[in-house]
């Protein structure tokens, strides 16, 4: 089950200012190591892969795997030379892809 | 917080003979290993650059804040291109990879990490040039992540 990320990211930066980015999407990360009251194995289910582009060209990936706690969280940042738009998407072990963009003025 | 001393770094190069004797569950002390070796390639870690802010001692294996920055330029001739972060006593040790650009103008991360119980959490960080440096915080964990 997903809902819109929250992403936080200031709107605007000076030229070449280094902005704080920070995520976080709502997901179980069922690390595939539980199991069920039947003691049956509890199929995989994490978001496998993260990544972050501003206007096209990339910022950040991360290639998560089960020990990234449930709604994972991601904090990073990004140099900032123009205005523009940034892409994020993370996708899933069940083939879904979740996606937002943000964008930032520099003046 | 932690920071290598070059003995550190030097038994992080020697991987499972370093993991051997911290008496680990030979699965994953194995898997450990090969995580980061696979990863420097060959190279010996160095000492220093990384700070890794984590918790000593935590209550709840489930969400261990963890913060991670390594110093550097973060220019197209100088940046550190990807960070990887291990623990060496979960059930699959790897925990994540981050990759950089330039553009990410720091090489810094936070995010939460699962602990299934007491172990070392060690991130590795490699530059363009392909040089190594590592870092290594041991966690106690009161409630390990639940993995039943």
């Amino acid at each position: 089950m997903t809902t819109q990320p929250r992403i936080r990211i200031p709107k605007f930066a000076k030229k070449g200012e280094v902005v704080l980015i920070r995520t976080l999407v709502s997901h179980v990360m069922e690390s595939g190591q539980r199991r069920d009251a039947g003691g049956k194995a509890i199929p995989r289910n994490i978001i496998n892969r993260f990544s972050c582009t501003f206007n096209g060209r990339p910022v950040l990936a991360c290639d998560i795997e089960p020990a990234i706690a449930a709604n994972p969280y991601l904090e990073f940042s990004a140099r900032v030379e123009e205005s523009g738009t940034f892409r994020f998407t993370w996708a899933a072990d069940d083939g879904s892809v979740i996606s937002a963009s943000e964008s930032i003025t520099v003046r | 917080m932690s920071r290598l001393s070059r003995r550190d770094a030097l038994r992080i190069a020697a991987g499972s003979a370093a993991l051997a004797v911290t008496g680990l569950p030979a699965r994953a002390a194995t898997d450990a290993a090969a995580t980061m070796a696979a990863f420097s390639g060959g190279r010996a870690p160095e000492a220093g650059r990384i700070t890794l802010d984590l918790a000593a001692s935590v209550e709840d294996g489930n969400s261990v804040p963890l913060s991670v920055a390594v110093e550097s330029p973060m220019r197209a001739d100088d940046y550190v291109s990807e960070i990887l972060v291990v623990a060496d006593a979960n059930p699959w040790p790897r925990v994540a990879s981050f990759q950089f650009s330039p553009m990410a103008g720091k090489a810094a991360f936070a995010t939460r990490i699962r602990l299934t119980g007491n172990q070392h959490v060690i991130v590795l960080a490699k530059l363009g040039d392909g040089r190594i440096f590592a870092a290594r915080q041991h966690v106690e964990v009161t409630i390990g992540a639940c993995t039943n």
